[in-house]
């Protein structure tokens, strides 16, 4: 079904492409990752932590604050990626026809789709980088572990490019994208142990959450920030390179069926 | 003369609809070649197939010797494609679009920007290298696309309709490019709705519709062949002319309110219609490509 001759280095010509557009921009998108963080501390170490107490978290007591500030890193990785590999992709895709383009050159769809995935995860570890540097200078972090939060937050880009690029596979209209944001996006940003501590679910919706993505991706990024975490990371590492390789392939099906017929 | 285009029995369908059915044909190096039809014939499924776009669902496509399906990389990477729709890259400006195309072909760098410049000199497209895309007019948009489509110094260049939508000025520097093209032993095809565009260029066409070639051959050839040497077209033919044009077995065709006369070299029977029937409405015209164009295809509208 997958063709391996479809796949070369190649595709760094179309990650390149989506670099030199980024560079015309890049100081519009810098603002968001430095201050989404500064605003989430803000509200919540400011204006929450009078509400709410300590949070006991892999056994250790936290501020609340510093609970949540590495899993807005592993939500800002899914933000990116998601949105880039949605509604970027599908503009390059059906209005801007750039694929079709490319497709008249040596690139393969495959070349194209692949390029498309690590090109968010690029951006994903771009905005990591920045609010990495922004939370570390707020203590959120520990140096040297905390820098390995960058290559974490480019493999889970991969996990949230791959699945978003399966919803461009198979969404009909730009509009539609709604659906998955709402009925997956959303949800899973707010229950996947980012904000609370997935043991303060009730207990049919533990296992619910633990097969999100963004729960591992949260754990992990709590396990560099501050060494401790509820499951080990070899076993999100894990889930998520398996969710990470399976909408890839269901990604390349859908376009291949949605682009050549 | 060796052949760049090799296709047998090429077929495509598109779930149980055959839009092209066991086309065959070959063009030679250096050959300007034209894909005619009307809309719905299977020229754009052609065209697709050729540069790789779309798998063929039977038959053999061969270009430069090598089998499309095996060779599809070093093919694509000796071709240029100028496709239907705009495909210029929106977030790219004029030269940008020009030079990361060339990467897509791998193209170093230091080539890349000497073939930009080359191409946007060659199409006077200088002085917008730094505008973006949307702020082209069409003609210059699709100059671009034809730079584009020559940024790998391809052996075979691939047009579908070219000129559509471009105004008579854009279309004939167009043509003009073309044309010079065309004396440097670039092999060409290209799919177009303007039959003096394709008598233009065109060394050798086929024209097909149904998914199927009904005729092939230079355009003088299928005019002589199909429109006779002039037409007279007249206007309200009353019923004795229709019965003479009849018992004189001269070829027409009978459009009800329009009589068109294919009017061959002996011109006896013709001289004397013209006496007789033919006072002030009468247009004497030579054949063209689209009197062929029309005869074959018939004259219903599609879509």
């Amino acid at each position: 079904m997958i063709d391996p001759n479809a796949f070369s280095w190649r595709f760094l010509r179309v990650w390149r492409r989506n670099l030199v557009v980024y560079q015309k921009i890049w100081k519009v998108n810098f603002l968001t990752p430095l201050f989404e963080p500064l605003f989430y501390i803000l509200a919540f170490g400011v204006g929450f932590s009078g509400l709410i107490g300590n949070v006991n978290y892999g056994g250790l007591d936290l501020s609340y604050t510093a609970f949540i500030a590495p899993a807005l890193i592993a939500t800002a990785v899914m933000w990116n990626s998601f949105f880039e590999t949605t509604y970027g992709s599908f503009v390059r895709m059906y209005y801007q026809k750039t694929f079709d383009g490319m497709l008249a050159t040596p690139l393969t769809l495959e070349e194209i789709i692949v390029a498309e995935i690590v090109w968010s995860a690029t951006k994903s570890a771009g905005a990591a980088t920045i609010m990495l540097a922004v939370l570390g200078l707020f203590g959120f972090v520990q140096f040297p572990a905390g820098l390995l939060l960058i290559p974490m937050a480019f493999f889970g880009g991969l996990a949230f490019g791959a699945i978003g690029m399966y919803f461009t596979g198979i969404t009909p209209t730009i509009d539609m994208f709604n659906l998955p944001i709402f009925l997956f996006v959303t949800p899973m940003f707010l229950f996947s142990g980012t904000f609370f501590p997935v043991s303060n679910l009730p207990g049919w919706a533990q296992p619910v959450a633990l097969v999100m993505p963004l729960y591992h991706l949260a754990e992990l990024s709590r396990f560099f920030s501050i060494g401790t975490c509820e499951t080990a990371p070899v076993i999100s590492i894990g889930y998520l390179t398996v969710f990470l390789l399976f909408f890839t392939l269901l990604a390349l099906r859908a376009m291949r069926k949605r682009l050549i017929q | 003369m060796d052949t760049i285009i090799e296709i047998q029995n090429l077929t495509k369908q598109f779930d149980g609809f055959t839009a092209v059915n066991e086309i065959s044909f070959s063009v030679e190096r250096g050959v300007f070649f034209g894909l005619l039809g009307p809309n719905g014939a299977g020229k754009t499924t052609t065209i697709r197939m050729l540069y790789g776009f779309i798998p063929p669902t039977r038959g053999t496509l061969r270009i430069f010797g090598m089998d499309m399906k095996v060779d599809f990389r070093r093919i694509k990477a000796r071709i240029g494609v100028c496709q239907q729709d705009n495909t210029l890259d929106p977030d790219l400006t004029v030269e940008q679009n020009l030079r990361v195309f060339a990467g897509y072909f791998s193209m170093p760098r230091k080539e890349a920007d000497e073939r930009s410049r080359e191409l946007l000199d060659f199409f006077a497209l200088d002085h917008k290298k730094d505008a973006k895309v949307m702020e082209l007019s069409g003609g210059m948009a699709r100059r671009l696309i034809l730079a584009r489509s020559l940024i790998n110094r391809p052996e075979l260049l691939i047009l579908d309709e070219p000129t559509t939508g471009l105004d008579p000025q854009s279309r004939h520097q167009v043509w003009e490019k073309l044309e010079e093209l065309k004396e440097t032993g670039l092999t060409v095809i290209i799919t177009t709705h303007y039959m003096e565009e394709a008598s233009r260029l065109c060394d050798r066409l086929v024209i097909v519709d149904h998914g199927k070639i009904l005729v092939d051959g230079s355009p003088r050839n299928l005019i002589d062949r199909y429109a006779g040497n002039s037409i007279i077209e007249i206007e309200g033919p009353d019923r004795a002319l229709i019965d003479y044009v009849k018992g004189q077995n001269i070829e027409h065709d009978d459009l009800g309110r329009r009589l068109i006369l294919y009017v061959p070299e002996n011109k006896d029977p013709v001289d004397r219609l013209r006496d007789r029937f033919c006072s002030e409405k009468c247009i004497y015209r030579n054949s063209t490509l689209e009197d062929v164009f029309l005869r074959l295809t018939g004259r219903e509208l599609r879509e």
